[in-house]
């Protein structure tokens, strides 16, 4: 493997990998070689009388401490190239609120953008609080040599810096169910001068870049997909991990509200709860706790063209 | 019982009390009990192993092969549940310590035979509940074989069914462990001090010791668990004020010493494979008895490898990474004496010897990859990625799983008295050998590349690897059902063994083969090494 330095906490973690990838293969390649030596040399055709030896305390000495001298030297480069993930981000670090939750990445910048993928600026210390909504979830980005698992119910810090401009792969790398594999989303580096104006950049300013020239609908529809609503309902009727949208709205929905099974309608108003309250009403045959509030993730005018998908979906 | 039967028949042959099948799941006699266990594993280990075919069959190309996610979430998890549960820890001890144990330290039984019959009972209920939650309730458990809070609490599957069939599983193996305690410690034949002891029956000694005193975490989890699902008691989920970290701890505190329950009776197998076919003692017996001991102990304390992205402190990373590069140690010194002992010996070329050879080769591949996961920097790397996946297949199906195919062979002829065919033996441990490093050598190159574990898709950077990986996947299938067709073939059909093909020095190579129902006329009086070649004679 080559070293990368695409990270500050690339370096230590490669040369880890050089010292401890070349112990293993010198190891492996050695006494490979040793092993078939002796299969060849010492084979009943070619040693029919075999030695009667017991051991030799000598050796047995010989290949405790030397072992032992090379797994502490591999153990203080793991050291080492460790410490960095564990210390606080410099206080001019740039942070950023990174929230994940089944199976969505969202990334709140300091002046109100919120994107699902993860922009920063490069050889700038960059510091993620991290908050999982539901299940544990961890975050990976190879390139970077970064990975932490996200707890719901406390939060976590990674800092890092990036080096070099690109766009590198983040995954979950924590079993988190159904779409798992597809929690995927990417990191932009940007050079210092092309975030900055990427960042003070008004048009993407709102929330969600959605083109405005379309129908409310198909804005709704392009919407819904960026949140991640779509891992568990789907427009034509097949059940995922939720209720399918197609036709729901304007029809009698059972619900179970306090324990209670009531049979509500489907109005512009039971949409906006579902989205923002979502376990007040369960909807019979689902199970609660699964889909988690929106509320601050949605503005009101998002709320709006979520609805008049929904709507246009009967 | 005792009145009529002949001294002569053999374990196979004779008639008790019971008929048929009966005179199977009734009976005490722990060679019976051996093959009981021997028939529900392999039955068990064949849907294990079509779970893992279909699992790589799916990943052959990126996005939806042959199933959907959610199936393949559950096919991840039933294969990691029956292999790990099912499989692989009671595995050597059930099959192999069973029927060995007590022949090898010179007894007619073990001490209490019926709680011998009791445990296999136990197993196949506990077997029965983790296999019902693919049946019962909302739908098959699609957590991994792990059960991770707080996941395991919202998904909606059918979970709960299969944490207790584990902890029911848990009891038989501290029965047998406890059997297998009492057995050493009192049924030795005269003469047999402790440094005469084979190793088989030492690595079931260190093991039974782990199963008594870890298996009962798996227990207190799970009455954690059912308190938190029932009476909303918060231990692990954290919207009822737990942590799911402390999960994890329990899981694992239980779970990395279940690796050396798995491996230890693995290593001990190897231990006596090598010296009968190179005709020489064991190199450095005192050493491989003293590691297996020092295995046993430290193994208790290196959990927290599993956790190094959970979130600890630095003073624990610290203390688990520091332990974990330790438990390297005694493992290595076994690899180091098993090499040892084939220097001037005399080599027999024979099936077992080659299964014995390939899991030296591959369980150095899967301690030395384990170096990797021990150091802290390269652990964040690759954890929860396919490297993982490819280190333990490489310590659990390539060491356990090749000391099991090693010690089926070599003894074979003991236990039904016929030999298998030795040209589709080799045929399939070559077909099966290369088949699994093409299939497992790749997901470490796909781990260090950042493919991580358990997904159903992957990007298309992955993909060419993949494609090998699932190729080999098909190949190792194949010798699978040379080497398994082989085996049942021979059982009827194979020649009459002698009672000690190999020239085997321990004492199950000096009464017949198949062996009578008490294994000894007389028993016999040891004044010798277990390893000493001096007197064995072969046939
Ligand atoms: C993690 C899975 C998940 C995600 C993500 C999710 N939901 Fe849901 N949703 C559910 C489940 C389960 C239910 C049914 C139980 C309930 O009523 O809470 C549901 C119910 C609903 C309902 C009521 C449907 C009916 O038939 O009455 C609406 C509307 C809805 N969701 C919209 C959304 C929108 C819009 C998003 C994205 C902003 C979203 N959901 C994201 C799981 C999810
Ligand atoms: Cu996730
Ligand atoms: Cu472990």
């Amino acid at each position: 493997m080559i070293t990368s330095n695409l990270s500050n906490l690339a370096r230590g973690v490669d040369t880890a990998f050089i010292v401890i990838l070349s112990v293993i293969f010198f190891f492996l390649i050695g006494l490979t070689v040793v092993l078939i030596i002796f299969i060849l040399r010492y084979r009943e055709s070619k040693n029919p009388v075999a030695s009667q030896i017991h051991g030799n305390n000598k050796l047995e000495i010989i290949w405790t401490v030397i072992p032992l001298l090379i797994v502490m030297a591999m153990f203080y480069f793991g050291w080492t190239g460790w410490k960095p993930m564990d210390s606080a981000p410099p206080d001019d670090a740039f942070e950023i609120e990174t929230t994940a939750r089944m199976w969505k990445w969202s990334f709140k910048y300091p002046n109100g953008k919120r994107l699902d993928t993860l922009v920063i600026p490069a050889g700038k210390p960059v510091s993620l609080n991290m908050n999982s909504l539901d299940v544990i979830h961890s975050i990976y980005i190879p390139a970077f040599r970064l990975k932490k698992d996200i707890n719901p119910g406390s939060e976590r810090n990674a800092w890092f810096i990036a080096n070099t401009p690109g766009i590198y792969d983040l995954f979950c790398t924590e079993y988190c169910g159904l779409e798992h594999s597809s929690m995927i989303s990417s990191v932009k580096v940007l050079s210092a001068d092309e975030f900055e104006s990427w960042y003070a950049d008004s048009v993407s300013e709102t929330h969600i870049a959605v083109k405005t020239e379309v129908s409310a609908s198909s804005r709704g529809k392009q919407i819904v997909q960026q949140l991640g609503c779509n891992a568990c309902h789907s427009a034509d009727g097949t059940k995922i991990v939720g209720p399918s949208y197609l036709g729901v709205f304007g029809h009698e929905v059972t619900v179970i509200r306090d324990g209670k099974t009531v049979t509500v309608t489907a109005d512009e108003d039971y949409i906006r709860r579902s989205i923002l309250d979502p376990n007040f009403e369960i909807v019979e045959g689902y199970n609660k706790g699964l889909m988690l509030s929106y509320e601050d993730l949605l503005s009101d005018e998002e709320l709006d063209l979520i609805v008049e998908y929904i709507k246009s979906l009967n | 019982m005792s009145n009529s039967h002949n001294q002569e028949s053999s374990y196979l042959d004779y008639k008790g009390r019971f008929k048929g099948i009966f005179a199977w799941i009734f009976s005490t006699d722990h060679k019976r009990i051996a093959l009981l266990y021997l028939y529900s594993i392999a039955t068990f280990f064949i849907v294990g192993a079509l779970l893992g075919l279909a699992m790589k069959l799916e990943l052959i190309a990126p996005g939806k092969t042959i199933m959907e996610a959610k199936t393949y979430n559950g096919v991840f998890t039933l294969h990691g549940i029956t292999m790990i549960f099912l499989i692989v820890i009671p595995g050597l001890p059930a099959v192999f310590g069973n029927f060995l144990l007590p022949i090898m330290i010179g007894a007619k039984d073990v001490s209490f035979p019926r709680l011998n019959l009791l445990s296999w009972w136990v197993y196949i209920f506990g077997a029965a509940v983790a296999i019902s939650s693919q049946f019962l309730g909302n739908g098959p458990p699609d957590t991994g074989w792990t059960f991770y809070a707080p996941y395991s609490f919202r998904t909606t599957t059918n979970m709960l069914p299969a944490v207790l069939g584990a902890f029911i599983l848990g009891f038989s193996s501290i029965l047998t462990g406890l059997n297998f305690i009492v057995t050493i410690h009192r049924m030795r034949a005269p003469g047999m001090s402790w440094l005469k002891m084979p190793l088989f029956p030492w690595a079931l000694y260190g093991t039974a010791w782990i199963q008594l005193l870890a298996t009962p975490i798996v227990g207190i989890t799970l009455l954690m668990i059912v308190a938190e699902r029932t009476l909303h008691i918060g231990f692990f989920d954290p919207t009822l004020g737990g942590d799911p970290v402390l999960y994890q701890h329990l899981f694992w505190i239980y779970s990395h010493p279940a690796v050396y329950i798995m491996i230890l009776p693995a290593m001990g197998v190897i231990s006596e494979i090598l010296p009968t076919f190179a005709r020489k003692p064991i190199f450095g017996y005192k050493a491989i008895v003293v590691s297996t001991l020092l295995i046993a102990f430290i193994g208790y304390f290196v959990w927290g490898h599993h956790m190094f992205t959970a979130g600890m402190s630095g003073t624990a990373q610290f203390a688990f990474s520091f332990l974990t590069f330790l438990v390297a140690i005694p493992s290595a010194i076994k690899v180091f004496n098993w090499i040892a002992t084939l220097y001037k010996g005399s080599i027999q070329l024979k099936t077992p010897f080659y299964w014995a050879v390939s899991f030296l080769f591959v369980f150095m591949i899967g301690g030395l990859s384990g170096l990797v996961l021990g150091s802290l920097a390269t652990n964040v790397h690759v954890h929860d990625t396919a490297f993982v996946v490819a280190h333990f297949h490489f310590i659990v199906f390539g060491g356990v799983g090749y000391a099991f195919f090693a010690a089926l062979h070599y003894w074979f002829p003991k236990i039904y008295g016929k030999m298998y065919d030795e040209g589709w033996a080799n045929t399939g441990w070559v077909i099966f050998f290369m088949g699994f490093l093409i299939l497992y050598l790749p997901m470490f190159v796909l781990g260090i590349m950042g493919m991580p574990r358990r997904y159903f898709d992957y990007v298309d950077e992955f993909s060419r690897l993949n494609i090998v990986s699932s190729l080999g996947a098909i190949l190792m299938i194949f010798g699978l059902i040379v080497i398994i067709l082989n085996l049942v073939r021979s059982a009827r059909y194979g020649k009459t063994a002698m009672a000690n093909p190999w020239g085997g020095p321990t004492l199950e190579w000096q009464i017949s083969s198949p062996p009578a129902l008490e294994n000894f006329n007389e028993i016999p009086v040891v004044s010798k090494d277990p390893y000493d070649f001096s007197n064995v004679k072969l046939g």
